[in-house]
């Protein structure tokens, strides 16, 4: 199992709502391997985007062990995970999270300001992710001027510019058209296999999950239904 | 550095919002940097008012005058150079706004008092010292009222009645003086000296009296034995003195219109304690309406602490920029300050408190906001509860 990249071993993740415990995921064993491409499919509250959070190192299990990257996650203090996170995992969200005050450019650099390279390098980095992603000529738009489909591309271009192994994507194609997502899919399709990124993909479209090599579908917190895709 | 970007654009986020909290901050620092400098100056005198100066009063108040015989008695205190009287003649030129500073002198003794102090043309000095009725003007009253050396320069004064009854007086202006040293010029910018001898034989009472007594001391280091010794020698007498240190005079002289430093302030701190709720909640604000952005910088990789400090740094930026905005302006208003408080010097002196308090006020508003941030859990953030 040296390949996976992501190892779960009898994952429960509770929250608690008010006075009452629930139990998001129910003992969930998972293993990704290193360069695959997941689609997580499911009904709403099926406990996906809880799972991608783990996954993500955004959050830890309430027992199991999570080891992603070679890391025990679940061991793993918000300190350092954020640490992690920052090294290891780049995120792509449905509404872009990107900082309205801050032109596409400033945006992608945002992971860089982490690290130690100096403002040079991380001007090259940020242009070469811009450029990967075909947005290179709307670097010094902000996302107001943008339309979905570009700030999308300005949001992976964001979360691959630090050169992370593993890109967690929850539902990156919710708010475009069809045409627009399927860019944007193309182009995680394209990072997977030319750049070795393990993409793990939350989504409500089973058009989107057929970009991915393998589809997981889960339901009242398990794994229900393994599938390889198409693609 | 690699964070200004970031600190500055989040701040520009609203720019209404912003212009109006920083305009806001840059007014009580404006009122901060001019009160503070005011409020320096008068509680600081100096030029003139050096070590070697004293100062002798009446012992119940300085409205009450002392015999112009006293003169020989404290002349004749060991440790005393030279010395001198003065009246207050409360005078202005045509206008109560139109300060002037009018002194009623004795031409030698001022003048050997305060050598050094003033640049005076050796004629015009000569020619005003053979006048009765001649007047030196400070070079710069005589430019703020077009007044030229030949010029009947009519004077009102408040107090003093001549024997016809009259207030207003009038002296023939023999010629200029400035000061080398530029807080002394601060400090004569409104000053015209006359003749003691005439205005004694013109007013209409207290004829032979004097406000106070100025003194110059050998030695400054016995300044307080010598002021001791002056006030001996008119103890239990019907003129009984106070003799102090000149810079402590100017400062008992304030004090007839209350602890100036109090009310000073009193001001400030009712306009910082407004500015904190103001401030606060302007950062509150601004915080509550970036959760989803901060909870993004974490899910980035920014630790708890980072983004603590990122919202620290907007708050001390905010305050900062205001703070040095308000001090400017303050300094910018100096040539109006000194118009309006004629004869007191006034100097950058809340530069650097100002900026000391900009921090500290950037670390009160800005630590709860922060401490928000620090709390932040992401997936909560992210899911919007």
């Amino acid at each position: 199992m040296s390949d996976n990249i992501v190892s779960m071993r009898d994952v429960v993740k509770t929250y608690r709502r008010g006075k009452q415990t629930v139990e998001v995921l129910h003992h969930l064993s998972l293993d990704i391997a290193q360069g695959e491409f997941v689609a997580l499919m499911g009904p709403s509250g099926s406990g996906k985007t809880t799972l991608l959070n783990l996954i993500g190192g955004l959050d830890r299990p309430t027992s199991g062990e999570v080891t992603v990257a070679g890391s025990r996650l679940d061991r793993m203090g918000s300190g350092a995970l954020a640490r992690w996170r920052a090294d290891h995992v780049g995120f792509v969200f449905q509404f872009y999270n990107l900082m309205p005050m801050l032109n596409a450019e400033r945006n992608v650099e945002l992971p860089l300001l982490l690290t130690h390279l100096g403002k040079a390098r991380r001007r090259q980095n940020v242009a070469a992710a811009l450029q990967l992603v075909g947005i290179a000529d709307r670097a010094k738009h902000k996302p107001a001027e943008l339309s979905g489909g570009q700030a999308q591309r300005v949001a992976i271009a964001r979360a691959i510019v630090a050169d992370p192994a593993l890109l967690v994507c929850d539902e990156p194609t919710g708010d475009l058209d069809r045409k627009a997502a399927g860019e944007v899919l193309t182009l995680l399709q394209q990072l997977n296999r030319e750049h070795g990124k393990t993409v793990v993909l939350v989504t409500h479209d089973p058009r989107a999950a057929e970009y991915a090599q393998r589809q997981l579908h889960l339901d009242k917190g398990q794994l229900v239904e393994q599938a390889a895709a198409a693609a | 550095m690699r964070y200004f970007p970031l600190v500055w654009s989040t701040l520009w986020r609203r720019k209404a919002r912003t212009v109006f909290t920083l305009a806001s901050i840059a007014v009580a620092f404006l009122l901060y940097g001019a009160l503070s400098m005011i409020g320096y100056a008068l509680t600081h005198p100096g030029g003139a008012n050096g070590a070697d100066k004293l100062i002798t009063i009446n012992k119940y108040s300085i409205t009450l005058p002392l015999p112009i015989a006293a003169t020989q008695q404290i002349a004749a205190v060991p440790g005393v150079e030279v010395v001198t009287w003065l009246t207050w003649f409360g005078g202005y030129y045509q206008d109560p706004k139109n300060f002037v500073f009018a002194l009623p002198v004795d031409p030698d003794s001022y003048l050997a008092l305060h050598a050094g102090e003033y640049t005076i043309d050796p004629q015009q000095l000569q020619t005003f010292k053979n006048s009765r009725t001649g007047t030196l003007v400070s070079a710069d009253l005589a430019k703020k009222f077009g007044w030229k050396v030949g010029d009947k320069i009519p004077i009102h004064s408040t107090i003093w009645t001549q024997g016809n009854g009259s207030l207003d007086w009038v002296f023939d202006m023999v010629g200029t003086f400035t000061a080398p040293d530029p807080t002394m010029r601060g400090q004569i910018s409104t000053m015209l000296l006359f003749h003691y001898k005439y205005f004694d034989e013109a007013r209409s009472f207290g004829k032979g009296t004097i406000g106070w007594f100025e003194e110059k001391v050998a030695d400054p280091n016995q300044s307080a034995a010598i002021a001791d010794a002056i006030d001996a020698r008119f103890a239990n007498s019907t003129n009984e003195t106070k003799t102090q240190p000149a810079k402590d005079f100017a400062m008992s002289f304030l004090k007839q219109y209350g602890d100036i430093g109090f009310i000073l302030r009193a001001i400030l701190g009712a306009v910082f304690f407004a500015l904190l709720f103001l401030t606060g909640n302007t950062m509150m604000q601004s915080v509550r309406e970036r959760i989803p952005e901060l909870a993004v910088l974490k899910t980035l990789g920014f630790s708890d602490t980072g983004v603590l400090a990122l919202v620290l740094a907007e708050s001390a930026l905010l305050c900062v920029l205001a703070a040095v905005v308000g001090l400017l302006l303050s300094l910018g208003f100096l040539p109006l300050f000194r118009s309006a408080l004629q004869g007191v010097e006034l100097t950058p002196v809340a530069v650097l408190p100002g900026l000391a308090i900009a921090v500290v006020l950037a670390l009160i508003v800005g630590t709860p906001p922060a401490l928000r941030a620090l709390r932040l859990d992401v997936v909560d953030a992210l899911s919007g509860h």
